[in-house]
């Protein structure tokens, strides 16, 4: 009796689909996506129908559910200017190294005195630091929020002198749904004393009920 | 020396006046590095990257007066009164001492079919021109002129936004997209009076 034989199949099986498969995705997710910004704080904002998108040049002014405020301005120079001009204020010296590292940072929150050692952290100690922080003191008597505002404007103003019109610095609020509305409300009357009455809030995108 | 080098290689295979022949080689190559590449880059790109940029809410606070003066007084405008617990207060026109405050909630039934009813002006009036211009090819840019003129009409809805400090700042937002979904144009977000305070702590519902 002949004994049953199993065909004898190649191990080696086509893989070109699935290797087609696998740059198209690759394709599509270079193409349709962007870095995620390396933020320090979870920051869930609510929800909205609105489908603006966030203009380029932002000055974002954070609020996480702890009430502390979070600053980010994008942009090498101006953030160098800023440093330089904040640190004058205060009265904290700011070297070359710690300019240059403080310009490739993204969100801070927490005061200028404390905002030097910050810097030398690594991102591991950086996250730390960060879960400790109290976040920019805003209230009336030390005001630094409203000074980053006020500073991160006049050198954006010197890095890119009369600029055209569309290319203008924008004011968004990135809020936590938590957050007290209070706390908002500082923010934007500390922006209003300056002047600034247009904001972006930044939400997420929800379904239109009604259409 | 060559010839002896030749016999030597071949002699395994013998037949020394055999036809050189090119190896036959498989059209297949062997994918899995490539494979391997591109699942790298893949789960690479899913990670590190996050889909488009975030969506905003414009909003365009009211300047603030440099000189304290009397609100102008509105007539024909609903005020919403923000607190905790995600509650709702309103009161139609102007705050007399007699105004009796209403609760309601962020459901469909509170807030919108409250804005809806109210504002039904406007929303009848955008819906008309929504379908009047895809009957008659109206441009986008007219279109939405109109609706921005409907919006601001005089018989459209005005909204006073006021958040007292117990207030979430979702429930503020959450209001402002109410007040976009039914296509209310007049809006400000302003502080609550004192009175309108005390309105909300002595509040009792109504049997």
């Amino acid at each position: 009796m002949p004994t049953v034989k199993m065909p004898k199949n190649s191990p080696s099986l086509d893989m070109t689909p699935m290797v087609d498969l696998a740059f198209l995705l690759v394709t599509f997710f270079m193409l349709t996506t962007q870095f995620r910004p390396d933020e320090p704080v979870i920051i869930d904002s609510p929800s909205s129908i609105s489908e603006k998108i966030l203009p380029d040049k932002v000055m974002i002014v954070a609020i996480d559910n702890k009430n502390r405020i979070f600053f980010n301005l994008e942009g090498k120079e101006i953030r160098k200017a800023m440093l330089q001009q904040m640190g004058d204020k205060y009265g904290v010296k700011f070297d070359d190294n710690e300019m240059m590292r403080f310009s490739i940072m993204s969100t801070f929150g927490m005061s200028v005195q404390q905002l030097k050692k910050y810097i030398t952290l690594d991102t591991e100690k950086r996250k730390e630091f960060m879960d400790k922080s109290e976040g920019i003191p805003y209230d009336s008597l030390n005001n630094q929020l409203g000074d980053w505002i006020r500073f991160g404007r006049l050198a954006d103003a010197q890095v890119n002198p009369d600029g055209p019109k569309e290319k203008q610095m924008r004011f968004a609020i990135k809020g936590d749904a938590q957050a007290n509305y209070t706390s908002v409300k500082r923010v934007i009357d500390i922006f209003q004393e300056m002047k600034v009455n247009r904001f972006n809030l930044i939400t997420t995108l929800e379904q239109n009920p009604i259409q | 020396m060559a010839d002896v080098q030749t016999n030597d290689s071949d002699s395994g295979k013998g037949g020394k006046h055999k036809k050189v022949r090119a190896k036959k080689q498989s059209t297949h190559i062997d994918m899995t590095p490539m494979v391997d590449l591109a699942f790298l880059l893949l789960t690479f790109f899913m990670m590190t990257t996050t889909f488009g940029k975030p969506k905003t809410m414009e909003i365009n606070m009211p300047v603030k007066p440099d000189t304290p003066e009397n609100q102008t007084l509105v007539n024909n405008a609903v005020t919403i009164l923000l607190t905790g617990d995600d509650k709702i207060y309103w009161y139609f026109g102007e705050l007399k001492p007699e105004t009796k405050l209403e609760l309601t909630n962020y459901s469909n039934d509170g807030l919108r079919k409250l804005f809806l009813d109210k504002n039904k002006y406007a929303v009848d009036r955008i819906k008309q021109l929504r379908t009047e211009s895809a009957t008659n090819n109206m441009a986008d840019s007219t279109l939405k002129r109109l609706e921005v003129e409907a919006k601001g009409a005089k018989q459209a809805l005005m909204v006073l936004v006021k958040a007292d400090d117990k207030a979430k700042y979702k429930n503020v937002v959450d209001v402002l997209d109410e007040l976009n979904i039914t296509m209310v144009g007049k809006y400000a977000i302003v502080d609550l009076a004192q009175q309108e305070f005390d309105l909300i702590n002595n509040f009792k519902p109504q049997p």
